[in-house]
């Protein structure tokens, strides 16, 4: 079976944008005999290199990526929007590009003009769109205004319609960039039903997406592009993890990166309390320590008189391993090292929780866990071990203290910490309880998907 | 380049219904919609009229017309033969200019022949050339002009030539623009300028003998004699060799503009 698509080691570069002009006039411009290959100037950027793909026949790819990874160059090179600057690019049949829906409609005009000449555009034949007219506006959901201008729809109805054109246009190839998000629960299932559609009757799909569900979903095979070259390529399920794994192993050195230059600051002491009383629990409760005003308020920063100081605060995951990514329901310690030049005997070492909102998510000491300080004096470590981090995903700060009995900081660390917790399930809230379902009676659901 | 032209007429329900779109979005929500494209080369006529023969009367009683003129017919005739098919050319160089930047969203975004974008304007305009016929008509009937059915013969032979040569110019224009945006302000007062180069407001045989050595070079002075010759003038056209060796030299520019233009082609979707 034919190829439907085939890149042999595609590259793009486009020119930057430099200030000067490439030409000093315009006249020398025109004399110079090599006028495009002037155009062509030193400043580039390699969008995509030496990508070699083939899509057979029948098969959807799912291209995925961090933003600028060359995904949607890619997708306008397989169009013929633009040329590879070199290696070739191959597509057998008519391509449909769900690219930029409702491109070169006419705001003026009626929905139903625009339907005939975005057809038109597209490839069909003004009897192709005759045809297929009904079926396209049934399909947009816009029969009462069909014969309304353009311009006066609002741009849920733009996009829809300019869907509805795409794909009626019955291609062989379908792109699809990132346009599944045009309409509500029911349009977008609609949508998703006429790719399966496609597939279903054969078709090719390229699929542009951010959404690893629907890779995981609907895609054959799965390109994961970054910084325009292809890192791994084939099963959906295993690109998809890769990609999350790498994902996580950025966003943990961004946190890392994060952490230290909030603890350099504190250290510098560019950002100073403006209340150094509102301090972790001391003996008040804890609404009123951390009440709601002092949360908006809530900025990070180091206080106190280093009697005793906080040397190092590690998060660990249950493996061992320092870290600043975790999962929903994964144990989670928080070491903090401790100094005391001289002896003290009356301390407290509180921590915090606090979301991205700046909800206090939990917070607790020493002495509300009842614990009576006896003695600290050089070099200590305190853990507080979480068993289970039963929170739902977000990112996370920590405040970690250690303060006399009556609230005076010894060392105060305000929000320093940051830590990111994962989850697959999208729930919502704060809290996530251990939790399972159970039903009884006439209830029947069906098998998970996947 | 010969591949993609001969594409060309491919797309020739694309260009329709694109210039069908243009002339109907262009009125659409005025209050005299298409009448517009009557009345407004009758306003630029009466301002022509007015400024030429009342506020500046120009003198055409010089003594070596060839043929009759001007005598029994008003000079806002002769205006007119000029001045309808200067604003279809005007027009279309100017929108021109614009035209592959206003229409980047379908460059880049849509698989999209971009020189169906410049001639879409020259057509549209050319439409609206023809629209404005009409008027000229109802003038040159009133006034009882000597025009015969042979000279009217030439009339679609000056049309033609004048679209190839508007196209070649706006297939060029439209593809410099992209990337030398100052094209278009330049544009208006080369277009301002050529306009006085141009026999239109004057008769061709006023200019001085040196400046008629540079009409001569105006593409446009000869389809501006022609267009008066054949609807204005009395006698036979005795322009037409001019008018065929420009319709030569149209061709062969239209081909040199559209070389250009496809060379450019692949930079459009970047630059736009």
């Amino acid at each position: 079976m034919a190829n439907a698509i085939e890149l042999t080691n595609a590259s793009k570069v486009y020119r930057r944008f430099a200030h000067r002009r490439q030409f000093a006039t315009l006249k020398s411009a025109l004399l110079s005999r090599s006028l495009v290959r002037d155009l062509r100037p030193e400043e580039t950027f390699a969008a995509l290199t030496n990508v070699t793909v083939s899509v057979s026949r029948g098969q959807t790819l799912g291209v995925i990526g961090r933003n600028g990874s060359g995904k949607s160059t890619m997708l306008k090179l397989v169009a013929g929007i633009t040329k590879p600057t070199s290696g070739v690019v191959r597509v057998n049949g008519r391509i449909s590009a769900l690219i930029e829906l409702g491109a070169g409609f006419h705001p003026e005009i009626s929905g139903r003009e625009n339907v005939f000449i975005n057809g038109i555009m597209l490839g069909l034949s003004k009897r192709e769109v005759a045809e297929r007219f009904d079926e396209i506006v049934e399909f947009a959901e816009l029969q009462d205004f069909i014969d309304a201008p353009v311009k006066t729809y609002s741009s849920g109805m733009y996009m829809r319609l300019g869907f509805a054109v795409a794909v009626h246009v019955d291609p062989d190839v379908l792109l699809v960039d990132e346009v599944l998000a045009v309409g509500d629960e029911g349009f977008t299932h609609k949508c998703l039903d006429k790719f399966a559609e496609f597939k279903r009757r054969g078709k090719t799909i390229l699929l542009v997406t951010h959404s690893l569900g629907l890779v995981e979903r609907f895609c054959d095979e799965t390109l994961w592009l970054d910084g325009g070259r292809i890192r791994g390529s084939g099963d959906p399920k295993r690109i998809v993890g890769a990609y999350l794994t790498d994902i996580e192993e950025r966003e943990e050195r961004e946190l890392a990166a994060g952490d230290a230059k909030a603890q350099h600051s504190a250290a510098a002491g560019i950002v100073s309390p403006d209340e150094p009383s509102s301090v972790v629990l001391p003996d008040t409760p804890i609404e009123t320590a951390t009440g709601l005003g002092d949360m908006f308020r809530a900025a990070e920063g180091r206080w106190g008189s280093r009697e005793v100081e906080i040397t190092e605060v590690t998060l660990v995951g249950g493996d061992g391993q320092a870290g600043h990514v975790f999962h929903t329901g994964d144990a989670m310690d928080v070491r903090i090292r401790l100094r005391a030049p001289l002896p003290v005997d009356d301390f407290v070492v509180g921590i915090g929780i606090f979301n991205a909102e700046g909800v206090c998510c939990y917070g607790t000491n020493t002495s509300i866990a009842e614990l009576v300080a006896e003695r600290l004096s050089g070099d200590a470590e305190a853990t507080f071990s979480i068993a289970a981090l039963d929170l739902v995903e977000g990112t996370y700060k920590l405040d970690v203290a250690v303060h006399k009995l009556d609230g005076y900081p010894y060392d105060y660390h305000r929000l320093l910490y940051t830590f990111r917790v994962k989850s697959r399930a999208k729930d919502v809230g704060i809290y996530r309880p251990r939790h399972t379902w159970r039903f009884a009676g006439n209830v029947k659901f069906k098998d998970a998907r996947g | 380049m010969l591949h993609n032209l001969a594409q060309l007429p491919r797309y020739r329900g694309l260009i329709q219904s694109l210039v069908a779109r243009e002339l109907k979005a262009r009125y659409r929500g005025s209050v005299l919609g298409f009448l517009w494209s009557f009345v407004n080369p009758l306003l630029l006529l009466l301002v022509y009229s007015i400024v030429f023969a009342y506020i500046m009367p120009a003198r055409f009683t010089g003594g070596d017309e060839p043929k009759p003129f001007a005598d029994a017919y008003p000079y806002s005739v002769f205006l007119f033969c000029g001045l309808l098919p200067w604003t279809w050319f005007a027009a279309s160089l100017n929108e021109c200019a614009g035209v592959l930047i206003s229409g980047g969203n379908l460059i880049k975004k849509v698989l999209f022949p971009a020189e169906v974008l410049p001639i879409v304007t020259v057509l549209a305009n050319m439409v609206h050339f023809f629209f404005g016929l009409p008027i000229l008509v109802i003038f040159l009937v009133y006034y009882g002009a000597p025009i015969t059915f042979g000279e009217l013969l030439w009339f679609p032979v000056i049309v033609l030539v004048q679209l190839i040569l508007t196209l070649g110019l706006g297939l060029l224009v439209a593809a410099l623009t992209v990337h030398f945006r100052d094209i278009r302000d330049i544009l208006a007062n080369v277009l301002q300028l050529w306009f006085f180069a141009t026999p239109i407001i004057y008769p061709w045989q006023h200019a001085p003998d040196l400046g008629k050595w540079f009409l001569n070079l105006n593409p446009f002075t000869h389809l501006a004699i022609s267009y008066q010759e054949v609807l204005f003038f009395r006698g036979p056209i005795g322009h037409w060799r001019w008018l065929l060796a420009l319709g030569v030299v149209s061709i062969a520019f239209f081909l040199f503009a559209y070389f250009v233009f496809d060379r450019l082609r692949d930079t459009f979707a970047e630059e736009v």
